[in-house]
């Protein structure tokens, strides 16, 4: 092949091969992009950026395809109050998905994964519009039981009496119905239905344990173990990285938590969140809660155990999660919360 | 010694005299080189998921360690892509020469003169190595470094003559040309005779007559008068141009340039040295189960990171350098010879040919760990190059799974073994008899070091 012919070849060789190939795999991403469009999340470390994008339009009735990414760590995806399938987020292994919303409004969607100290705060929200035509949004939710009652979150709880030791439920005692009208149990702390039943005549001749145990047993009834099986696995997946397996407030980032703590009682003595003498307000940053101790649980009533869950912390660490999880979900966290306190799988 | 020309076949000859199927091979060479800095700079950050990373450095870094530098010497520089922008900016061709050698447009100035040797292409090395850990493992980090050896062997054409890039600077050059000595294969000329009564010395000048048109040799060296491999890239330009047919491609006895004592520099001891105290120290960040020391490496411009890079550089620049030195002084004594400044620097040169062999042991063995337990991600980085989710060839979905994990201790064993008992032949050859002791004390522990860190 003469020199120039053979030079010719081998420059329309280069540009094809060097320049054609990663522009031709760059178009076809284009285009197929385009002719389906596909909204893409990247999952990282809350610190890094959490899920980007963080926010999501979708319209109700309306597919919209998900593409999901780690760009580091395991991540998951969950659509809080809906069944959207939970996605396990591998390192760099890319995920499509499709949703469809029936009802418009605005979802939360989380990861599921404890992926750092901040897992918590990775999450994003999906606004779904009414589809074209229609303009009705559902019907607002329910305010959460504990504005209804005026509870203070925020207030201490202290229990003013305590058992001796862990009560076991004690059950088939005939009680008047009002101790076991849900809206009471609900509204009452273990310790003023221990009071309330300590001053009825139907615990006359029973000991301060013994009644302790009637007030376990009121606790067993008002749930079953169907309800306390899920609660202790959404527990078991949400709270115990901090709260702990025990409930101690030992969890696994709870020492995070504690420094953060320690630094924020610094910080708030001077921007006046708290005390300088480091007591806090309950709007800094908190050591996990101990659900073993009688004193604080057997002083709060489930409706302010089902409020703090709601309504999350106000900047004490404990999340929010009230967009998350159905308000019969709360629910069966709070009832398993209980059994830190009570023996509830005992019984009848 | 016995050696066999592989020129003498006819096939072998006209392949590699054409100038096509090298540029083929290299064109498709960079094609990948350029996809990986594309993958780098726009895909995922996941570096076990991202084609820069898993095709550079763990794909082409094995093939080269286990089988292209020890079989075919410099034979990766022959199919580089790295400088071939470069030279077609330099030549203004892609192939042979056409009307004129070199475009108008470059500078050709000849390297300066204190920069030749090695000693640039050591710092180099040291330099990508304190960043190494973010840089064989991130794909943008890493998509910049290729970038960055792609500009600068650009520039470096356009200024200066020749492979300047190649023969003086590229960090991998500088180790490939070290251990190429222990290589079966060498590119010699037939006849010294024939070549001093050549008048043009066409293989250095190039030519533009006809059937011998070609560029000097892109490396600078006088093909008449090479003894060893370690500046030879093996471009076979010089088969081109040698009117006289004198150019020989020899199958050889593995590590024959060891016996050469002509050219043994401070800066190929020291290349040695780095590239020993660099084995074990990747085996000790990369594979080791220390997970501060991982960390530190990691957290380049951190506090840690700065103290990890302290004890790099006093690893590689100080300590090995400082007891390598000792082992050699101890062995003149030994030997009887003088201990002044000039023979020692001269004994410590000498010597160094001892670390060719167990380096490049060192590096086979630490690459037989990540390439064996890194394979499963080749399908899936060929599929999914930009970790974008495609799946071009059915490999996405390939899961992790260490391969040979049984087989590897023992072949780190064997390996180093060998790498070892090579390095104590060698520093016989050097110092004869029990003078060879210190030196091979030397490699005796450097050898442990690795088994520990690697089998241990």
């Amino acid at each position: 092949m003469p020199a120039r012919r053979a030079e010719r070849t081998a420059r329309l060789l280069a540009v094809l091969l060097v320049l054609g190939l990663p522009l031709g795999l760059l178009l076809a991403r284009l285009i197929s992009d385009r002719s389906s469009p596909v909204v893409e999340i990247h999952a990282r470390m809350p610190h890094d950026g959490g899920f980007l994008p963080g926010e999501i339009q979708a319209v109700a009735g309306e597919p919209l395809r998900l593409r999901l990414v780690s760009d580091d760590v395991l991540h998951g995806f969950a659509v809080g109050q809906t069944d959207f399938p939970e996605i396990d987020l591998y390192p760099g292994q890319t995920v499509e998905t499709t949703l469809v919303f029936d009802q418009p409004g605005r979802y939360t969607y989380v990861c599921t994964r404890w992926c750092g100290p901040d897992h918590w705060r990775m999450r994003g929200v999906i606004d779904v519009r009414p589809a074209a035509g229609e303009t009705a949004l559902p019907p607002a939710a329910d305010p959460p039981l504990y504005l209804e009652l005026g509870l203070d979150l925020d207030a201490p709880h202290p229990a003013r009496v305590t058992p001796a030791s862990r009560p076991a439920a004690v059950t088939g005692i005939e009680l008047p119905g009002r101790y076991r009208s849900q809206d009471y149990l609900r509204a009452a702390s273990p310790a003023q239905v221990w009071e309330a039943l300590r001053s009825d005549p139907v615990t006359h001749g029973m000991d301060d344990e013994q009644v302790w145990g009637l007030v376990a047993g009121l606790w067993q009834e008002s749930t079953t173990p169907q309800r306390l099986e899920q609660g202790r696995e959404l527990y078991a997946r949400s709270c115990a990285a901090c709260h702990g397996e025990t409930g101690t407030g030992d969890g696994v980032f709870a020492s995070q938590h504690a420094r953060d703590a320690e630094r924020s009682d610094h910080a708030g003595a001077v921007e006046g969140h708290a005390s300088p003498g480091g007591a806090v307000d309950g709007h800094a940053i908190e050591a996990p809660a101990d659900f073993t101790d009688p004193e604080n649980m057997l002083g709060a009533a489930p409706a302010l155990l089902h409020g703090k869950i709601v309504r999350g912390g106000m900047g004490t660490g404990m999340p929010y999660w009230g967009t998350v999880f159905s308000d019969d979900q709360i629910w069966m966290l709070v009832e398993y919360l209980w059994t830190f306190q009570f023996d509830l799988e005992e019984g009848k | 010694m016995t050696k066999l020309d592989l020129l003498r076949f006819p096939l072998i000859k006209t392949l590699l005299r054409s100038r096509w199927p090298q540029f083929l091979v290299r064109l498709l060479a960079l094609a990948g080189f350029v996809l990986a800095v594309l993958a780098g700079l726009l895909g995922t950050p996941v570096g076990s998921r991202s084609f820069a990373i898993v095709f550079v450095w763990i794909l082409c870094w094995a093939l080269l360690m286990l089988a292209a530098v020890p079989l075919f010497g410099r034979g990766w520089c022959s199919v580089c892509p790295i400088p071939m922008p470069g030279e077609w900016a330099q030549q203004g061709a892609l192939l042979g020469p056409l009307q004129t050698m070199t475009a108008r447009w470059r500078l050709g100035r000849p390297w300066p003169r204190r920069l030749r040797g090695i000693w640039m292409q050591n710092a180099a090395f040291v330099l990508v190595a304190l960043f190494s850990a973010r840089v064989l493992t991130t794909p943008l980090v890493s998509a910049l470094v290729l970038g960055a050896f792609l500009l600068v062997a650009l520039v470096t054409s356009l200024i200066f003559e020749r492979r300047a890039f190649c023969r003086y600077l590229c960090p991998v050059g500088g180790f490939i040309g070290l251990y190429s000595q222990l290589a079966p294969l060498e590119l010699r000329v037939r006849n010294t005779a024939v070549c001093a009564s050549h008048r043009e010395k066409t293989c250095y000048n190039g030519s533009l007559e006809g059937p011998y048109a070609g560029y000097g040799c892109p490396w600078g060296a006088f093909p008449g008068g090479l003894v060893r491999n370690t500046s030879c890239g093996l471009c076979m330009e010089c088969l081109r141009t040698c009117p006289h047919d004198n150019i020989a491609l020899n199958l050889r006895l593995p590590g024959a340039d060891l016996e050469q004592r002509r050219g043994r520099g401070l800066d190929e001891a020291y290349k040695g040295l780095i590239m020993l105290g660099s084995a074990l120290a990747y085996s000790a960040v990369m594979l080791g189960p220390w997970g501060a020391l991982k960390a530190a490496a990691f957290a380049v411009g951190s506090l840690p990171w700065l103290g990890y890079a302290l004890g790099f550089l006093t690893l590689v620049l100080g300590v090995l350098p400082g007891l390598f030195l000792l082992a050699a002084a101890a062995g003149q004594r030994l030997a009887g010879r003088p201990l002044d400044r000039r023979s020692l620097k001269q004994a410590f040169a000498q010597n160094a040919v001892a670390l060719v062999p167990l380096g490049l042991a060192a590096w086979a063995a630490f690459s037989l760990a990540f390439a064996a337990s890194s394979l499963t991600y080749i399908p899936v980085a060929l599929s999914d190059p930009f970790g974008w989710g495609w799946d071009l060839f059915g490999g996405a979905g390939v899961g992790w799974t260490p391969l040979m994990s049984g087989a590897v201790p023992p072949l780190q064993v064997i390996v180093l073994a060998g790498g070892i008992l090579w390095a104590a032949r060698s520093a016989v050859d050097v110092q004869g008899g029990r003078a060879a002791l210190p030196v091979i004390g030397f490699c005796l522990l450097a050898g442990a070091g690795l088994l520990w860190l690697l089998v241990g």
